[in-house]
């Protein structure tokens, strides 16, 4: 009876296709537009006390702030609901007359007044982006002044931010270049990435006779940093090895079993990794017969080595990634059936991504506890694995300059907030600006070209969006 | 048959090693299982140099399982693979790739998110240095693609995407091509097309061993044909005598019984 009725019921089409005003895109903006100015109200207000819960809240919305920040937006709001046509017809105007010169019309010269100055402008730089473009000898003047910037930039900061550089957006930049490889060009989603800085840590602690434990010969950090990078590369693939058929989640709590097994060996182990009370490892030192230096407690000389260090980092991986190993590596993570077919052999090349994604924290790892000379097993948290996947990820998987800047940008932040906003909250707008970014602009910041296609074809319904390549089954077929 | 008299005396690219009655490729009592499942019981087949074989069958006979065994992708728990004379199971699909097999896996597969130049080239991936000349090849075979060199694979059309595949395995000089397939969900023109085009890519001098449940099609493109019954060859002939047997005509092309 009951089936009867449910069955001979169609539902009234006009129903299901009527919109309320509520889901309605402009309204949708409206209320994006009031939220972000309230936030922007409490991050920019006063701070919360103790003892009264609710005060920051009363403070910050009855003041004038939030009456500013909600005028700001509503006129953004106003401007994108109802000037819109008029805005662009103004950008229209402003792009022709930006436009270069048609050949034949040299006769018309520069108008005057603000189209001209528009014009000159334009001209101006699109003849200094072509010779930038056209001139080796301007590209390497570039290159040569941004390196000339970040070699003098520590000594243009304070003593807290040349910190902040060495011993954290560096160090997080080189095992972040190291998790692209794995994640970005590989594909492989790696929830356990920090274990291999832990590994490169201890080896430096261990090398260096740190370790309650004393190593055959103690050797310098210099000669340290290949050991480690060797150990990584090693550690890499023998993860790698009974990993290789998972894909997707599978191979993302494999990684991450892998992660607890190094904390835990770090945290239990005492007698061979000092455990929670740490270990110490020496600092960085030189010595050529007739010069010699010692890396000290000033963290500028860290940051030029550290910087040295990326560069040449990075001079490998560019390079790699136009390689045979690189087109390897796409062609795995579109679709590893036909990159068999084709000749790519799978297995060694995921191995190799493994492998060389786990040298850079390798690096990394011996930066870390040489300049802080002190590592205990509480610094190398699951936490950090996460942090460091949602950089790349925020900067844009698979892009190096993507990862770069998002790397920068999200370990600056937090420390940046630190004179803004109470301490406690920084990482609650850390989250709160992963989780806009990620639904406006999932490809990233500085998305690679190949991954920025990926997502517009899955919008189209052509393609899978998910270049981590879950399949059903978690095994490769 | 007259033409495999004059598709013999062309030059094989395959011929130096091995001349005269080794085929270039055959399967010898071949037994495949899927866990507990037999899926081949004792396949055995042959595949002579410059031909086009045709494998037969309905679904879940063995058709794809035996190309598969053949290009590496599966293992054999016993039986041969010979290619030129020489027993190649148990070698990886990507060696074999080196061994001159190119494979047109099921479904297409090609790379969605590279544009249509990009597959190709890494079509060429097993050769050291890839030769300018195969890109003009394919591009002369399908023109289509030639046209939209740099059009992103996933958005051309089914057709089209089987036509890049065969073209993405031509490029790496295989002198034995594999098809599983190749007019799986196509229009009747598209997939004339294609077996026009398969036809010209064999008279080239490239020997095909070809997975069809299209039977018309592929008999009339075929020098010899097997036909597949539950992991297990029912009937081999030369391709016109299977194309005019009333079995195969009655079980694959439709027609009534008498």
């Amino acid at each position: 009876m009951s089936l009867e009725v449910t069955a001979g019921k169609t539902p009234s089409a006009a129903r299901l296709r009527k919109q309320s005003w509520y889901q309605r895109p402009r309204f949708k903006r409206l209320v994006a537009m009031v939220v972000t100015a309230v936030v922007m109200a409490q991050v920019t207000g006063v701070q919360g006390v103790r003892n009264d819960l609710f005060y920051a809240l009363e403070e910050n919305f009855t003041g004038t702030g939030i009456w500013i920040w909600l005028g700001i937006f509503l006129a953004i709001w106003a401007v994108r609901e109802f000037f819109q046509d008029w805005a662009r017809q103004a950008l229209a105007r402003v792009k022709a007359a930006a436009a270069p010169l048609p050949e034949d019309g040299t006769a018309k010269a520069a108008p005057g007044g603000l189209a001209g100055q528009v014009r000159r402008v334009a001209d101006g730089g699109r003849r200094l982006s072509t010779l930038f473009r056209g001139h080796r000898a301007y590209q390497a003047g570039g290159l040569g002044a941004l390196l000339l910037v970040l070699i003098m930039l520590p000594l243009m900061v304070s003593t807290f931010w040349q910190q902040v550089m060495v011993d954290q957006i560096g160090m997080f930049l080189l095992i972040a270049i190291g998790l692209n490889v794995v994640v970005g060009w590989a594909g492989m989603l790696d929830l356990g990435f920090i274990a291999f800085f832990a590994i490169g840590a201890y080896s430096a602690a261990f090398w260096t006779g740190g370790l309650p434990v004393e190593p055959p010969v103690e050797l310098n950090n210099f000669l340290v940093v290949p050991i480690a990078v060797l150990t990584c590369l090693i550690a890499g693939v023998l993860l790698g090895a009974p990993t290789l058929r998972l894909r997707g989640d599978y191979l993302a709590i494999v990684t991450l079993g892998f992660h607890e097994i190094v904390y835990l060996t770090a945290k239990n182990w005492t007698e061979f990794t000092g455990g929670t009370r740490g270990a110490n490892s020496d600092r960085f030192s030189l010595d050529l017969g007739f010069w010699s230096y010692e890396w000290g407690l000033d963290p500028a000389p860290y940051y030029w080595l550290q910087l040295a260090f990326i560069i040449g980092v990075l001079f490998l991986f560019l390079r790699l990634e136009h390689s045979r190993v690189g087109r390897a590596w796409t062609a795995i993570r579109e679709d590893e059936v036909a990159a068999a077919s084709t000749g790519v052999d799978t297995v060694r090349f995921k191995l190799l991504a493994f492998a060389i994604g786990a040298s850079t924290s390798g690096i990394a790892g011996v930066i870390y506890a040489s300049k802080l000379g002190f590592i205990n097993s509480e610094m190398f948290l699951v936490l950090m694995s996460v942090l460091v996947l949602s950089y790349v990820v925020f900067g844009g998987m698979g892009s190096i300059p993507g990862v770069l800047l998002g790397t920068a940008i999200l370990v600056w932040l937090p420390e940046y907030l630190r004179d803004t906003v109470d301490a406690q909250d920084r990482y609650m707008y850390l989250g709160g600006l992963l989780v806009v970014m990620m639904i406006y602009r999932p490809q990233g910041l500085w998305p690679s070209r190949r991954r920025q296609r990926e997502l517009r074809m899955s919008q189209e319904g052509t393609g899978s969006a998910d270049a981590l390549g879950a399949q059903p089954g978690g095994a490769q077929g | 048959m007259s033409t495999n008299l004059d598709k013999d005396a062309l030059p094989q690219p395959g011929d130096a090693a091995t001349d005269g009655p080794t085929p270039l490729l055959e399967l010898r009592d071949l037994h495949v299982y899927y866990g507990a499942i037999e899926a081949l019981k004792g396949v055995s087949l042959t595949v002579p140099h410059g031909q086009v074989v045709a494998l037969l069958g309905a679904n879940g006979a063995g058709k794809s399982t035996t190309l598969k065994a053949a290009s590496g992708m599966l293992r054999p728990r016993t039986g041969d693979v010979l290619l030129r004379g020489e027993r190649v199971d148990g070698i990886k699909s990507h060696e074999l790739v080196r061994f001159g097999i190119g494979h047109v896996p099921e479904g297409r597969r090609v790379f969605a998110r590279m544009t249509i130049l990009e597959n190709l080239k890494m079509g060429a991936y097993r050769l050291r240095r890839p030769d300018p000349t195969d890109l003009e090849r394919v591009f002369t075979l399908f023109p289509v693609l030639a046209e939209r060199r740099k059009q992103i694979a996933g958005t051309l059309s089914g057709g089209e995407q089987q036509m890049l595949a065969i073209g993405r395995a031509l490029m790496g000089k295989p002198d034995l091509l594999l098809l599983d397939e190749p007019s799986m969900g196509l229009a009747p023109l598209i997939v004339q097309q294609i077996f026009e085009i398969l036809r010209e890519i064999n008279e080239q001098g490239t020997t095909l061993l070809l997975v069809e449940q299209n039977a018309s099609q592929a008999l009339r493109l075929a020098d010899y044909g097997y036909v597949l019954e539950t992991g297990a060859v029912v009937m081999s002939d030369q391709a016109d005598a299977l194309l005019s047997d009333p079995r195969v005509r009655a079980a694959y092309l439709g027609e009534a019984v008498e």
